[in-house]
């Protein structure tokens, strides 16, 4: 795989950290829902099911040398939503974190936006490694002194302490989704973002909590017409005015917010023709979009949906330019992954920093890159089995059929309750957190 | 992919739905998929990504007692047919009709109180 470099030697993956507990009894509230790094790459943070946020921090060993190993520690963790129900409408309201997005960092705290199904919220992460001593009509454990009794007066100074890290809630974005929100994405102009439910998406202004516009409405008058949902939306990293959103039936629409206040109407549609004799009871399910994101660049943009990654050109709305096939062989496995509800799994796919390379998760544990230069694709392992430190992991190859050959993994013999829908790529270097059910794995580029 | 006319073939999966069909469904692995699954769920709706499913996910998290569903129930002669599928493919939905819950009824939902394990 071609390293940020941009060199022709190929990544050695090895194991660097794993993070959770190893007992195999999980939690459902231990179930990881998201990872995300920050834009530096210097802080990760995870949401769960439990409404949990842990964020870690990378420590380098060698600052002054350029391919150091890194370790990432535990930052902070708060307990960012709780569940909720609503008595109006008799709907429980899980407190699943579905996604978490960083601010550019502003000044020396740091921000992220978090939300579940219904509510967004803006919290601030803060170091605080000083504190003042020496006040006047306060004790240093805090009883009040009489100030009768203060003869002198004294200016407070500012001592060291030791570093705390507190998060703390900003801003309260909630009311304005009657569906389920999927997704959330800060605008490139800093000030805005967008929330999108299954059927609508809000743009907010980060600091107005008590309005945001509607500039998507796809809910049709009569709910029994119903045909597509939205199952992403993400704004363009660089053009203020551009976002995109997917649906359901596997197509993307390209919006520009300059064209009308209410961006029903799209700009550019993508849709790979799908041929009509191949159509099966499967054919829709499996082509619902379950991730979209733009390459760092702004030129493409990647699609996931159950069995493929697709990377669009942005120029070309007919068909995507490249096709990567992440799990071909559980084609012939449909009827029993609908029995499962496997096929209704949402897996999310992330770019490397130069956009050569893309991953996406799948079962067993198992997550694929696929190199667009080199044209070459590898499947690797999220497992204790290979988490030596340091160690190097090994491709792993799936049998689609007959002969089996040692080291390959047949089909059937696949855990389906594994699942990595969860990664993210360190926006610079060769570092990738990969979440399997309950477990943070930190795999990184092998150092001399 | 083959154009053969398939008048008299037969195998052992043939599902006697799609009979105008001229494709040669072997060759297919998501036809064969199809097939096996409408035998087992001859029931099955045939609009698979449509309104049902969706309407399905949009009123997920939809809980206990809602009045239409219980006066529906009880003036319904009990005819209870369990799901073929699990939650998110069958029309029906959480049973919100059959009893007015009580707040014994209603599991406690506490917030996390214990600290993360990745924390750990």
């Amino acid at each position: 795989m071609a390293g940020t470099g941009g060199g022709s030697n190929d990544v050695q993956w090895c194991f660097s950290q794993v993070k959770g507990a190893i007992d195999d009894d999980v939690a459902e509230a231990d179930i990881i829902s998201t990872v995300e790094f920050n834009h530096s790459g210097e802080l990760l943070a995870t949401g769960d099911k439990g409404g949990r946020v842990v964020i870690f921090q990378q420590e380098i060993e060698n600052k002054s040398q350029p391919q150091s190993r890194s370790e990432y520690n535990v930052y902070s963790t708060f307990q960012s939503h709780e569940p909720e129900f609503d008595y109006l409408k008799s709907l429980e309201i899980e407190e699943k974190i579905n996604k978490i997005r960083w601010l550019p960092q502003k000044n020396a705290a740091q921000f992220l936006l978090s939300t579940n199904d219904k509510t967004i919220k803006l919290w601030k992460i803060s170091e605080r490694d000083k504190r003042l001593e020496g006040y006047n009509l306060k004790e240093e454990d805090g009883r009040c002194i009489d100030p009768n009794t203060v003869t002198a007066l004294r200016v407070p100074v500012f001592r060291p302490m030791d570093l705390m890290v507190e998060a703390s809630p900003r801003r309260v974005f909630a009311n304005a989704h009657t569906y389920h929100i999927n997704s959330i994405s800060i605008n490139s102009d800093h000030e805005t973002y967008l929330s999108a439910d299954d059927l609508r998406i809000n743009l907010w202004h980060q600091e107005i909590t008590d309005r945001s516009f509607n500039i998507v409405d796809i809910k049709p008058v009569n709910m029994e017409e119903l045909t597509e949902v939205i199952t992403a939306a993400e704004f363009h990293p660089n053009q203020c005015n551009t976002f995109v959103y997917s649906s359901s039936k596997g197509s993307i629409r390209l919006c520009d917010m300059r064209a009308s206040a209410l961006c029903d109407k799209h700009s550019k549609l993508f849709e790979e023709p799908e041929d009509p004799s191949n159509r099966s009871f499967f054919s829709e399910i499996i082509s619902s979009i379950s991730d979209v994101k733009f390459s760092h660049n702004g030129r493409y943009m990647m699609t996931r949906d159950y069995l493929s990654v697709k990377i669009w050109d942005l120029n070309m709305e007919t068909r995507p330019v490249e096709t990567f096939q992440v799990h071909e062989y559980l084609r012939s496995k449909l009827c029993s992954l609908y029995e499962n509800d496997c096929i209704f799994d949402k897996f999310e796919c992330c770019w490397n920093g130069n956009d050569s390379v893309v991953m996406t998760g799948s079962y067993n544990n198992f997550f694929r890159m696929f190199d667009r230069g080199q044209r070459r694709d590898v499947t690797l392992e999220a497992s204790r089995e290979s988490s030596k430190p340091r160690q190097v992991l090994k491709p792993r190859k799936v049998c689609a059929g007959g002969k089996r050959k040692k080291d390959e993994i047949s089909v059937d013999s696949l855990d389906f309750n594994k699942k990595i829908l969860h990664t993210a790529w360190h926006p610079q270097d060769n570092i990738i957190a990969v979440a399997t059910t309950n477990n943070l794995y930190i795999f990184q580029d092998k150092v001399n | 992919m083959s154009e053969e006319i398939e008048g008299t073939k037969t195998t052992e999966e043939t599902v006697v739905n799609d009979q105008n069909e001229m494709d040669d469904k072997v060759t297919s692995p998501e036809k064969v998929e199809e097939a096996k699954l409408k035998a087992r769920y001859p029931n099955l709706g045939h609009k698979p990504g449509g309104s049902d499913l969706l309407r399905k996910r949009l009123t997920k998290g939809q809980k206990y007692f809602d009045s239409g569903d219980y006066n529906m129930a009880k003036a319904k002669v009990k005819n209870k047919q369990l799901p073929a599928a699990t939650s998110e493919k069958s029309g029906g939905g959480e049973i919100t009709g059959d009893h007015i819950p009580t707040p014994q009824d209603l599991p406690q939902r506490k917030p996390s109180l214990v600290a993360s394990k990745l924390a750990g």
